[in-house]
C-alpha cells in the first residue's frame, strides 16, 4: 500500500528535473528530452489518480498525451534539423533572433 | 516496510537517478539513454498502478519510437559538446533556485497541506485492461481519437515539409 | 349700432373688392408690366382704381336703402381667448364717404399721372420708373382702402402703416436726386424724415390701441364704443390718455403741430403723389380716425378741446408760413397743413360732419391745386427743355448739362403764365377761390360750417384762430395767383412754357367742377351730408348757417385777396426783385421764409441732442467702453491671462503636460530597464515562466 502522495511527489520531482533541464541545458535535443520527461511526469500523476479514483479517463488522457508528444517530437526534431541546416549549429544560445 | 513500498522506493530512486543522469550528462547520447531508462521505470510504475495498456504503450511509443527518433537525429547531427556559455551567466543558479522553490512548494503542498492519505493497492484490475481502454476510446472519446489521428497526420506532413531540401 | 351678421344686403358683399381691384391692378403691373407699353400700365392702374370707385358707388347706393350699414367678414385673423379680430370691412356712411373720396379723387389723379409721369420720368432721365410709380400708387389705394374700410383699430392700423409705407416709397421715388434732379440723397432723406416722424405718431396710435385692449379687451369699433361711456365715467383719465395718444398719432399722420414738419419735405415726391397722398387722402386719415372714434372723444370734453385748439393753432401757424414760401408746392403743402388744422379743429369740437365735409371739399380743390401746380411745373420744364433744344440744337440733347440749375417749382421763375397756360390758369383760379372760401365755391360752404360750429359751440379761441387763418389762406393763395400767372415772365422757361395735354387737364376739369359744386353736398338747410353721416355718427346735428360768421369770413377773404393784389398784383414782381413783403417786414418775413425756424429748433432741441447721444453711445459707450475697454482690455486680456498664464502655463504645461510627459519618461525608462529581459533567448523566457509558476504557486499557498 503506497500512499498516493508519494506517487505525486515522485511526479513533482521528475517534473522539476525536467524543467531544470529545459532551463540549464543548451543542446536543443536535451531540452526536448527534458520536455518529454515533464510530460512523462504528468502522465505518471494522471495514472496515479486514475488508479486511486478508479476512473478510466485518466488512462485515456495519457494515451492522448502520448500521441501529442509523438507528434511534437516529430515536428520539433524536424525543426532542429532545419535550423541546423541553415545555422550549422544547434546551440540555443546562438539563437536569439526573437530579441526585440 | 512492505515489499511494495520497497519496490516503490527502489523504482523511484532509479527514476530520479536516471532523470538526474539525463540532466547532467554532457553527451546527448547518454542523456537519451538515461531517458530510456527513466521511461522504462515509469512503465513499471504504470504496471503497479494497474495500467498495463499504458505501460506497454509507454515502452513502445516513448522508449521505442520517440527515443529512437532522438537517437537517429543525434546521429544525424553529431554529438556536439558545447563550450561554456558566455551569455546568461545567472541563468543556471537562478534555475536551480527556482527548481528548489518549486520542489519545496510541491512537497509542502503534498505532505503538509493536502494530506493525501489515500493509499493505492498494487492489484490487477481486469476492468482497466486494454479492452476497457479500447471501448472507452471508440465510444466516449471517439472524436478526440479521430482528431489525434489528424494531428499525427499533420505532424507527419509538417516534419516532411520542414526537412525537405529546397529545390 | 347693430350690424346684422347675416348675408349682407344689396351690394354690400362687394365691399372687399375695394381692396381687391387695386390689388389686382398692382399685381398685373408688377408681373406683366415689363412687357406692357407705358400707356397700358397707366390705364390698368387707373382702371383698378376706377373699379374700386365703382364698387364704392354701389356700396353707397346700397346704403341709401340700408342706411344702418353692415359688416362684411372676409377672413378670420386673430382669435385668442376672448380677443376676436377679423379681416372684416365695415360698410357704413362714414367709411363709404371716405372710400368715395379716396377712390374717386384717386382715379382722377391716376389718369392725370398717366400724362404727368410720362413727361416726368423723361425730364428726370429714367423712364424705367414709370411702372414702379403706378405699382406704388395702386398699393397706396389698397392700403388706404384697408384703413378706411377696417372694422377694428388693428385693421385700421394695418392700413395706417401701409399708407405710411407708400408715402415713404413715393416721397423717395426719385431717391437718388434732389427736387431739381441733381444727384443727391435729399429726396430719400425727405422720405426718411416723413417715415421717422410718422413713427413717432404711430407710437401714439399703438399706445392708444394698447390702452384700449387693456381696458376694453377688444379693438373692434363696436365693442370699444359700447364700453367707452362707462369707462369714461369710471376712469376718465384713462380715456383722456387714450384719446391724447391717438391725437399724437393724428398729428403724425395728419401733419399737425408738433409733427407736421415732414409734410413740406414730402413735396419731394412727384406732384400726383403730393396731390393724392399728401393733400387729398392719406393726411386726412387722422381726421377720419377722430371722426371714427367720435363716440370715444365725446365722452371726454377736455380732450376734445385740446384737439380743437391744436387743430386751430396748426391752421394759423401753417397759414403764416405759407405766406413766406417761394416754392409753388411748398405753399400748397403748408396750406394743406393749415386746412388739416381746420378739419382737426372741427372734429375736435364735435363738429364731425363739418370736418368730414371740409375733408371732402378739400380733397377736391387741394387735389385740383396740386395737380394744376404740377401742370405749371411741367409747363415750365417743357419751356426749359424747348429752350435747351433751341440753343444747343444739334450739339447736345441733354438738358442736365446746363451749368445753371433751373428750379421749375420756384414762383420767382414764373410770372405771366396766364397767357401761356390758359387752361391751367382757369383751373388754378377755381381751386384758389375754393380754398380761399369765396362764395359759392365748395370751400366757402365747408369752411363756413366749421367756423359757424366753432362760433355756436362757444369755442371762442378756436373760432378766432381759424378766422385769422382763413384770412391768411386767402392772402397766400392770392399771392400765388399774382406771382405765377400775372405780370411778366421772370425766366426764359416761363416765357416758353407750354400748356399740358388733355389727359392732364381733363381730370382737372372734373376736379374743378367738383370744387365749384362740392358745396352742394351739405348746403345749409338741406344738410344732405349730415343726414347721410348721422346714420353712423349718431351724435351729430345739423349745423346752422350763421350769417355774420359767413359774412365776416367772406369779407376777410376778399380783403386778403385785395391785399395780395395791392402787394403783388399792382406792381408785378420783376426778375431778381426781392419779395415786397420782405422789404416791408424784414426779419419777420425772413422768419416766415424759414418756417419760423421750427426745423432748426427741432434740430437744436431733439435731432442734434439725439445725434450727440447716439455719437456718445457709439464712440464712448459702445466703442471706447465696451469695445476698447471691456472687450479688448478686460475680456481679451483676461482671457489671455487665463488661457496663457493660468491654463496654458500653469495648468496645461505644469500639470497636465508635466503629468503626461512624466508618464512618457517613466514608461520609456521602465522599458529601457526591462528591454534587456527581452534578450531573444528562449531559455531565459522559460525561466521567467517558471519563476511566474513558482511565485503564483507560492502566493496561492500563502493565501491559504
Amino acid at each position: 500500500m503506497i500512499p498516493l502522495a508519494w506517487y505525486i511527489a515522485l511526479s513533482a520531482v521528475l517534473f522539476t528535473i525536467g524543467a531544470l533541464g529545459v532551463l540549464v541545458r543548451r543542446n536543443p535535443l536535451v531540452i526536448f528530452m527534458s520536455i518529454e520527461l515533464m510530460l512523462n511526469s504528468a502522465n505518471l500523476a494522471f495514472i496515479a489518480f486514475s488508479h486511486a479514483f478508479g476512473a478510466l479517463s485518466g488512462q485515456v488522457f495519457v494515451f492522448f498525451v502520448m500521441a501529442v508528444a509523438a507528434a511534437e517530437v516529430a515536428v520539433g526534431l524536424a525543426l532542429i534539423v532545419a535550423i541546423f541546416r541553415t545555422k550549422h549549429t544547434i546551440n540555443v544560445d546562438e539563437m536569439n533572433s526573437l530579441k526585440g | 516496510m512492505s515489499l511494495e513500498l520497497l519496490l516503490f522506493l527502489i523504482l523511484a530512486l532509479i527514476a530520479i537517478a536516471s532523470a538526474l543522469g539525463m540532466l547532467l550528462s554532457r553527451h546527448a547520447v547518454y542523456a537519451a539513454l538515461f531517458l530510456v531508462l527513466n521511461f522504462a521505470t515509469v512503465a513499471v510504475f504504470y504496471l503497479l498502478l494497474n495500467a498495463p495498456f499504458i505501460a506497454m504503450a509507454q515502452i513502445t511509443v516513448y522508449a521505442g519510437a520517440i527515443m529512437v527518433l532522438f537517437i537517429f537525429v543525434i546521429m544525424l547531427l553529431g554529438t556536439e559538446v558545447l563550450p561554456p556559455s558566455p551569455v546568461l551567466p545567472w541563468q543556471r543558479p537562478l534555475a536551480f533556485l527556482l527548481a528548489l522553490g518549486l520542489l519545496a512548494e510541491s512537497v509542502y503542498l503534498l505532505f503538509f497541506r493536502q494530506r493525501l492519505t489515500l493509499s493505492l493497492p498494487a492489484t490487477i484490475d481486469p476492468f482497466s485492461g486494454p479492452k476497457a481502454i479500447g471501448q472507452a476510446l471508440f465510444t466516449g472519446y471517439l472524436l478526440p481519437f479521430e482528431i489525434t489521428s489528424i494531428l499525427l497526420l499533420v505532424a507527419m506532413v509538417g516534419a516532411i515539409l520542414l526537412t525537405r531540401k529546397e529545390r | 349700432m347693430h350690424f346684422s351678421e347675416a348675408m349682407p344686403a344689396g351690394f354690400f358683399s362687394l365691399a372687399p373688392w375695394i381692396v381687391f381691384f387695386p390689388l389686382l391692378g398692382l399685381l398685373v403691373n408688377l408681373i406683366f408690366g415689363k412687357r406692357l407699353p407705358e400707356r397700358a400700365i397707366g390705364w390698368i392702374a387707373s382702371l383698378a382704381s376706377g373699379a374700386a370707385f365703382v364698387v364704392s358707388i354701389l356700396l353707397a347706393l346700397s346704403l341709401r336703402e340700408h342706411a344702418e350699414g353692415t359688416r362684411v367678414l372676409l377672413a378670420e385673423w386673430i382669435h385668442i381667448g376672448n380677443l376676436r379680430l377679423d379681416w372684416a370691412f365695415r360698410v357704413d356712411t362714414l367709411s363709404v364717404t371716405m372710400m368715395l373720396v379716396v377712390s374717386g379723387v384717386g382715379t382722377l389723379i391716376h389718369i392725370y399721372a398717366i400724362g404727368y409721369m410720362h413727361e416726368d420720368v423723361r425730364f428726370k432721365g429714367d423712364p424705367g420708373r414709370y411702372r414702379r410709380f403706378f405699382v406704388f400708387f395702386n398699393l397706396f389705394i389698397v392700403a388706404m382702402m384697408i384703413l378706411v374700410g377696417g372694422d377694428s383699430y388693428l385693421m385700421l392700423f394695418v392700413g395706417w402703416e401701409g399708407v405710411g409705407l407708400c408715402s415713404f416709397l413715393l416721397i423717395g421715388f426719385w431717391y437718388d436726386m434732389d427736387t431739381l434732379g441733381r444727384p443727391s440723397w435729399a429726396n430719400s432723406n425727405a422720405a426718411k424724415k416723413a417715415f421717422v416722424t410718422n413713427r413717432i405718431g404711430d407710437f401714439g396710435f399703438l399706445m392708444a390701441a394698447f390702452l384700449m385692449f387693456w381696458s376694453f379687451g377688444s379693438l373692434n369699433f363696436d365693442e370699444v364704443f359700447a364700453q367707452a361711456p362707462l369707462l369714461a365715467q369710471a376712469m376718465p383719465g384713462l380715456v383722456i390718455a387714450m384719446t391724447l395718444f391717438m391725437l399724437l398719432g393724428v398729428s403724425g399722420k395728419s401733419a399737425q403741430i408738433p409733427l407736421y414738419i415732414w409734410l413740406p419735405d414730402a413735396m419731394a415726391g412727384p406732384t400726383p403723389v403730393s396731390a393724392l397722398i399728401h393733400a387729398a387722402t392719406m393726411v386726412t386719415a387722422g381726421v377720419y380716425l377722430i371722426a371714427r372714434s367720435a363716440p370715444l372723444y365725446v365722452t371726454v370734453p377736455a380732450a376734445q378741446y385740446l384737439v380743437a385748439l391744436l387743430g386751430a393753432t396748426t391752421a394759423l401757424f401753417a397759414a403764416t408760413i405759407a405766406v413766406g414760401q417761394y416754392d409753388i408746392k411748398k405753399v400748397l403743402a403748408y396750406s394743406t397743413i393749415s386746412q388739416l388744422g381746420f378739419m382737426v379743429a372741427a372734429v375736435g369740437m364735435g363738429a364731425f360732419v363739418a370736418g368730414m365735409f371740409h375733408l371732402v371739399t378739400h380733397a377736391f380743390f387741394k387735389a385740383l391745386l396740386f395737380l394744376s401746380a404740377g401742370s405749371v411745373i411741367l409747363g415750365l420744364e417743357r419751356g426749359h427743355h424747348h429752350l435747351a433744344h433751341a440753343t444747343h440744337h444739334g450739339k447736345e440733347h441733354d438738358p442736365h448739362a446746363h451749368a445753371e440749375v433751373f428750379d421749375p417749382g420756384d414762383m420767382r421763375n414764373m410770372g405771366g403764365l396766364r397767357k401761356r397756360m390758359p387752361v391751367t390758369f382757369w383751373l388754378y383760379l377755381i381751386g384758389t377761390l375754393a380754398l380761399a372760401g369765396i362764395f359759392p365755391f365748395a370751400g366757402f360752404w365747408s369752411k363756413d360750417e366749421i367756423l359757424a360750429d366753432a362760433f355756436r359751440e362757444g369755442y371762442q379761441a378756436v373760432y378766432w384762430l381759424l378766422t385769422i387763418a382763413a384770412f391768411f389762406t386767402a392772402f397766400y393763395m392770392g399771392r400765388q395767383i399774382w406771382l405765377v400767372f400775372f405780370g411778366e415772365a421772370r425766366h426764359e422757361a416761363a416765357a416758353h412754357a407750354q400748356e399740358s395735354p388733355w389727359i392732364m387737364t381733363a381730370p382737372l376739369m372734373v376736379l374743378a367742377a367738383l370744387s365749384v359744386l362740392g358745396g352742394a353736398l351739405n348746403l345749409p338747410g338741406l344738410h344732405s351730408l349730415t343726414s347721410w353721416l348721422e346714420h353712423t355718427l349718431e351724435m351729430v346735428h345739423p349745423g346752422e348757417f350763421i350769417f355774420p360768421v359767413a359774412a365776416l369770413s367772406t369779407v376777410l377773404a376778399l380783403l386778403a385777396l385785395g391785399l395780395s393784389w395791392w402787394v403783388y398784383g399792382r406792381r408785378p414782381l420783376v426778375a431778381g426783385q426781392v419779395d415786397p413783403l420782405k422789404q416791408a417786414f424784414g426779419p419777420l418775413f425772413i422768419a416766415l421764409e424759414n418756417k419760423w425756424y421750427v426745423d432748426e429748433g427741432y434740430w437744436a432741441v431733439f435731432v442734434n441732442r439725439y445725434i450727440a447721444l447716439a455719437r456718445w453711445l457709439a464712440e464712448k459707450v459702445e466703442w471706447a467702453f465696451w469695445h476698447e475697454w471691456f472687450h479688448d482690455t478686460v475680456l481679451v486680456s483676461g482671457f489671455n491671462f487665463l488661457s496663457q498664464k493660468v491654463l496654458h502655463l500653469r495648468l496645461d504645461r505644469q500639470v497636465v503636460d508635466a503629468f503626461f510627459d512624466g508618464l512618457a519618461t517613466l514608461t520609456g525608462r521602465i522599458a529601457r530597464r526591462l528591454s534587456p529581459l527581452q534578450n531573444g533567448f528562449v531559455r531565459s523566457y522559460a525561466l521567467m515562466v517558471l519563476s511566474g509558476v513558482v511565485l503564483i504557486l507560492g502566493y496561492l499557498l500563502l493565501k491559504g
